[in-house]
């Protein structure tokens, strides 16, 4: 009774099957990692001043993967100057091969989950996210660095106020159904998504949505409530036929470079190039599978074996042992791992025993131990990968354990003697459990007796995420690009501030950040916030954990997303 | 049948007692001393081969898996043990007063055990674990369970049999008190049965304690259980098969030793009653 | 008649109870679909249209009334998780139909072996005067049988998959793609369930057939003149045997509930693997489903076992 499909399992399965767990594994249908949030995709700023992000280190290991290019042909878009260095640095090697040689053939992709939807807005979980990231497109869509670059729409602008967004739609973008995109299929998207057409808001950052208006053919106006610098990466929101939701029946439509060819449950996905995508020359494979797994060692097996072509979320032992057979390549992932702790109940109430907590871990033998050092190590609740908004804070509590300064601290607080306290990790979560391993045993130094509670993760979503009853839980945040979507969880009214942090100062400051319609000044704020959630120690942050992918050798062109994207519309066959 | 013409000592009582006892005096000795930290962990000793240091190797967190496994066996057995005794003292309740008794509690008992029995025990383990949550306590509560109908039937079905015994009616006649009879006419003349199915319990539950440890819904990491120990293991199997190994055959071990020893047990008591 | 009529009664009860107790226990245990579809991106909204949707709504009483008239005019109801497409939600039926090949070939080929294995090996102890070949068969008996499943399952993988490389580990073929690699794949994660059984059974038919050859007839038969071949086939095995076929039945419930631990070792798209997967994502159709399935079969393999019990041997009643 473990496991949970609704989110994703994230790498570190360790045992073939069932693990230890069987949640997880048990079971299986395991899967998923406790990324809590994930909401719009796409990071930067619209106004294309955002900086490279993220990507960068992709082709760790070699020239055989092509960083860009390919994807940002299309020259309208906003993304494409801040790239345009990279891609030229790339495109020399790209042209290396005559055109068609690329063209053609099909591949194998690994999944570890099963897809919990293939209804683009109903689906939540991130490991079903980035997969029908290759069917669907929103109005706009998240490149490989992190812009947002235009998509279904081919421009748009937003007024002075931020209250109205006007997009101008893509020429000659078609459904795979073979129908043109109108803006009535738009505004029904749009519509469907915000809860306007029936009361249900599917994606609850749109709820804003007011009205949705067909200004001409290729023009559609949309006013919301109130404004947000954040909202425009919300419109990667799927765009799908009008009045497709509801009744089209079988076959999932969208306007991506690959077509819904089929899908069995614990099975796959399979789906076929889309002969008519708008981004001229892509995609060049002919069709792609991607096939569930449901665990990690027998993916290894069959990445050795050749039944798949390509597999990410890695372990630290199974990226060894496909080092010399594949490309395997680290790249960032967009979570935060911490041990977060409930600042409301005794004594972690006490602001000095979370940072004497704080004090105690030693990140860098955790990283050594359960990532085999390729993580990163943070004090914030922020991912390095949003450098615009991060903020490095690693020097507050020191990467390595600083035991003399946590005793102290917790013989102030009255706890020379240390106490009980209960991790709660959701069992099927290999990499949390064995971070909770080590982190007990850190704990020990400063005379904290810390157990595991090991639970499935309908369990920790009732008890821990919505009940609030533990003491501490490590598991991992994310936000997709959007840094506000992390920072507005820990406001102490917040929903979803299931750790009870409390402090008028942050929801201060969080005000005014939303409230701010200057980037800069924006992220001036969350820095602030960062550096508040850190110096009370609201929780103990510890991670960024990477995502190795293992990639076979007769692949090249897939681009590393700093998202949760797999896009397999530039990957092509080399031999 | 090959008679094991009455000898007092065969060799199955002996193997059985050798494999035994070398795994309780691990275990019992597991607990207040192991050669190195059961948790301590070390970069530097990730995965050592076994050595002359490590007699059986290290693992992923470079911690001993030689105290590992003394403290597992001793966390196994414990469990076991106190398993076998919860369960087997709630059969002996409920088989005395069912049995002897009879009636609609009896019904009622019997067919939630028949509804218990065509239900494969791991499921049932499961979702009691899932109502109850892991940790040993909770699974010494849920293991106990679901040891209570094979107990309940074996005591039920001895109980019937003496109920009607001459002896028990003369007691009845005497006026006896029930409880009286019930414990101390008829339990003793139970216990040979009782033990034999006490020996088999005690198998099962090592098996089902490290499945279900296995399984992560028994002891949790860090503490060391053999089922836990040898799931972590799987993952190196192919790097590091002393991982599994290692906690995979003591589990062997210690089943295979009690199973001989009860076997000659029940070897000399039939040499003997012949 | 009245026999049959009794056994089908409780049958019929024991399905009940066990149904009823599954929907009680995931009433009871914490999380529900609602919360396990949405995760952490649960809005008021979503989480309410869900509920009703599914209809969470209604009294638990309701629901399960809902559910069992279902299942009694042959309704499975649909899965909570797993879609169909788009719009559908995929009926349990064909979920668990798309499953049960791979757990019943499983099944099968692990009986096979045993009975293929087991009788030889019997009839061979039983009829050794060999002390060498007596002592050698009760250790490896012995042994195999103290070995739990999930640990054979890892040293068969071990073993035949890591050192020997007789078959790739997680290389897992579907009997639509490929039927015979599918077999030759089952092969060892059936070995890793038949070998405790082989084990018991080889050590059942044997003490049976000893027991036997002691009888009286069998002295009697050799008195008349009768062959050692047609004693020992004729009257003993047969004679023997019908307690191994009790035995096999209960081996036959153990293999299914063993096949739930055995389908994660070795990775195989059971309906195993399904359980576990819809426990914990409390996909309560599909859970009860197959739990009813497993008890089912349970019970009815206990029930041909007492019929085949009586129609071999009509002194029994």
């Amino acid at each position: 009774m473990k496991g949970c499909i609704h989110s994703r399992k994230f790498f570190y399965s360790k045992h073939i099957l069932w693990r230890k767990k069987l949640c997880g594994f048990l079971f299986t249908a395991l899967l998923a990692m406790a990324v809590l949030g994930g909401c719009a995709d796409g990071t930067g700023e619209s106004s294309g001043d955002n900086p490279y992000m993220g990507s960068g280190e992709v082709p760790l290991d070699s020239g055989s993967a092509q960083v860009s290019g390919d994807g940002t042909q299309d020259g309208d878009t906003s993304a494409e100057e801040s790239t345009s260095e990279e891609s030229a640095a790339e495109t020399d090697q790209n042209r290396q091969e005559t055109p068609d040689e690329k063209y053609g053939g099909s591949i194998v992709v690994g999944i570890q989950q099963d897809i919990d939807s293939l209804d683009p807005h109903k689906a939540t979980a991130a490991g079903t996210k980035e997969i029908l990231f290759n069917i669907f497109e929103g109005l706009v869509k998240p490149d490989e660095n992190g812009n947002l670059i235009n998509a279904v729409a081919s421009d748009y602008t937003i007024s002075e106020d931020g209250l109205v967004y006007t997009f101008t739609l893509r020429e000659g973008v078609k459904f795979h159904n073979g129908n043109a995109v109108t803006a009535e299929d738009v505004k029904y998207s749009l519509e469907r998504v915000s809860g306007l057409l029936d009361g249900t808001p599917l994606i609850s950052t749109l709820s804003v949505i007011q009205a949705v208006d067909i200004i001409d053919e290729q023009t559609v106006q949309v006013t919301v409530g109130s404004a947000n610098t954040e909202l425009i990466y919300s419109f990667v929101a799927a765009i799908i036929p009008a009045g497709s939701g509801e009744a089209e029946g079988a076959d999932p439509v969208g306007t991506g470079p690959f077509s819904f060819v089929s899908y069995e449950p614990l099975k796959g996905i399979t789906m076929a190039k889309n002969p008519d995508y708008w981004q001229e020359g892509l995609p060049y494979l002919d069709s792609v599978e991607f096939k569930i797994m449901g665990d990690g060692d027998t993916s290894l097996m069959e990445l050795q074996g050749g039944t798949i072509d390509f597999y990410a979320y890695l372990t630290d032992s199974q990226a060894q042992a496909l080092q010399d057979s594949h490309q395997v390549i680290s790249s960032p992932t967009n979570m935060v791992q911490a041990l977060f702790l409930n600042n409301a109940v005794e004594p972690l109430n006490d602001v000095r025993v979370r940072q004497a907590i704080c004090y105690a871990l030693d990140k860098e033998a955790i990283n050594d131990f359960v990532a085999g050092g390729n993580g990163t190590l943070i004090s914030s609740a922020m991912m390095p990968t949003l450098k615009e908004y991060y903020v490095d804070l690693n020097d507050t509590y020191g990467t390595t354990a600083n035991v003399e300064k946590a005793k102290e601290l917790m013989a102030d607080a009255g706890y020379a003697d240390g106490f009980d306290m209960e991790i709660a990790i959701v069992s099927s979560y290999e990499f949390h459990m064995q971070t909770g391993e080590v982190i007990v045993e850190q704990l020990k130094n400063i005379g904290i007796n810390a157990t595991i509670k090991g639970m499935d993760n309908g369990t920790w979503l009732d008890e821990v995420y919505n009940g609030r009853q533990f003491d501490a839980t490590i598991t991992a945040l994310t936000c997709d690009m959007t840094p506000g979507y992390l920072m507005n969880r820990f406001q102490t009214d917040s929903k979803k501030n299931f750790i009870n942090f409390q402090s008028p100062e942050y929801d201060e400051i969080y005000l005014k950040a939303q409230a701010a319609l200057d980037p800069a000044e924006k992220a001036g704020y969350y820095k602030e916030l960062q550096r508040i959630l850190c110096d009370e120690a609201g929780s103990a942050f510890i991670q960024t954990p990477a995502n190795m992918t293992a990639i076979s050798r007769r692949l090249a062109g897939y681009k590393f997303y700093p998202v949760y994207v797999q896009d397999m519309s530039t990957v092509y066959i080399v031999e | 049948m090959k008679k094991e013409n009455g000898k007092k000592w065969n060799k199955y009582l002996y193997a059985g007692i050798v494999m035994t006892g070398i795994a309780v005096v691990l275990g019992i000795v597991g607990f207040f001393w192991t050669p190195y930290s059961t948790t301590a962990m070390s970069a530097a000793e990730k995965f050592s081969a076994p050595s002359l240091r490590h007699p059986f190797g290290t693992d992923n967190f470079g911690r001993d898996i030689f105290s590992r496994v003394m403290r597992g066996l001793g966390a196994t057995m414990l469990i076991s043990s106190l398993v076998v005794f919860f369960s087997g003292l709630a059969g002996i309740l409920l088989g005395a007063v069912t049995g002897y008794f009879g009636g609609i509690l009896d019904e009622v008992v019997m067919r939630i055990t028949d509804a218990l029995n065509g239900f494969p025990s791991i499921l049932l383990t499961l979702v009691i674990i899932s109502l109850l949550g892991t940790g040993r306590q909770n699974v010494i509560i849920s293991m106990s369970l679901v040891f209570i109908p094979s107990f309940v039937r074996i005591v039920r079905g001895e109980f019937i049999r003496l109920r009607d015994a001459d002896y028990i009616r003369r007691a009845r006649m005497m006026e006896v008190g029930k409880f009286r009879i019930l414990f101390v006419h008829i339990l003793p003349n139970v216990f040979s049965v009782f033990w034999v199915s006490v020996m088999i319990g005690f198998n099962n539950a090592i098996l089902a304690e490290s499945g279900m440890s296995y399984l992560g819904i028994g002891v949790q990491p860090p503490d060391a259980s053999l089922g836990n120990m040898l799931s972590d293991a799987q993952g190196y199997l192919q790097s590091a098969p002393w991982c599994a190994l290692a906690p995979g055959l003591t589990i062997v071990w210690l089943v295979l030793g009690f199973s001989l020893f009860s076997e000659g047990i029940r070897r000399r008591a039939s040499a003997a009653g012949v | 008649m009245k026999y049959l009529g009794k056994k089908i009664i409780t049958l019929i009860m024991t399905l009940f109870l066990v149904s009823a107790a599954a929907f009680l226990a995931f009433q009871i245990i914490p999380g529900d679909v609602v919360a396990s579809i949405l995760g952490t991106e649960a809005t008021p909204e979503r989480e309410e249209a869900l509920r009703e949707e599914l209809g969470f709504n209604d009294p638990p009483l309701v629901r399960y009334g809902k559910w069992a008239a279902g299942v009694l005019r042959g309704d499975l109801g649909v899965s909570y998780r797993y879609s169909k497409n788009m719009n559908e939600m995929m009926p349990v039926a064909e979920l668990i139909g798309d499953k049960l090949p791979v757990t019943l070939w499983l099944a099968a080929l692990s009986l096979a072996l045993i009975i293929l294995v087991s009788i030889p090996l019997g009839v061979l102890w039983a009829k050794s005067r060999s002390h060498a070949l007596d002592a050698v068969l009760g250790v490896i008996t012995q042994a195999t049988m103290a070995v739990p499943s999930f640990f054979l399952g890892i040293l068969v993988t071990w073993l035949f998959g890591i050192l020997l490389k007789w078959f790739a580990p997680g290389g897992y073929v579907g009997y639509r793609e490929n039927f015979w690699g599918f077999l030759s794949y089952l092969l060892f994660p059936a070995i890793s369930i038949a070998l405790p059984k082989i084990a018991m059974t080889a050590r059942f038919l044997r003490n049976s057939m000893l027991t036997e050859m002691g009888a009286d007839y069998v002295r009697t038969a050799y008195s008349k003149g009768c062959s050692r071949k047609r004693v020992m086939y004729g009257h003993v095995l047969r004679n023997a045997m019908m307690p191994v076929i009790t035995f096999l039945g209960m081996i036959v419930a153990e293999i299914v509930a063993g096949s739930i631990v055995v389908e994660q070792v070795f990775g195989l798209p059971g309906i195993g693997r399904l359980l576990i997967s819809s426990i914990s994502t409390r996909d309560f159709p599909v859970v009860e489903i197959l739990i009813l399935y497993i008890t089912f079969v349970v019970i009815f393999v206990y029930f041909l076992v007492d019929i085949l019990y009586k129609v071999v041997d009509p002194r029994i009643s």
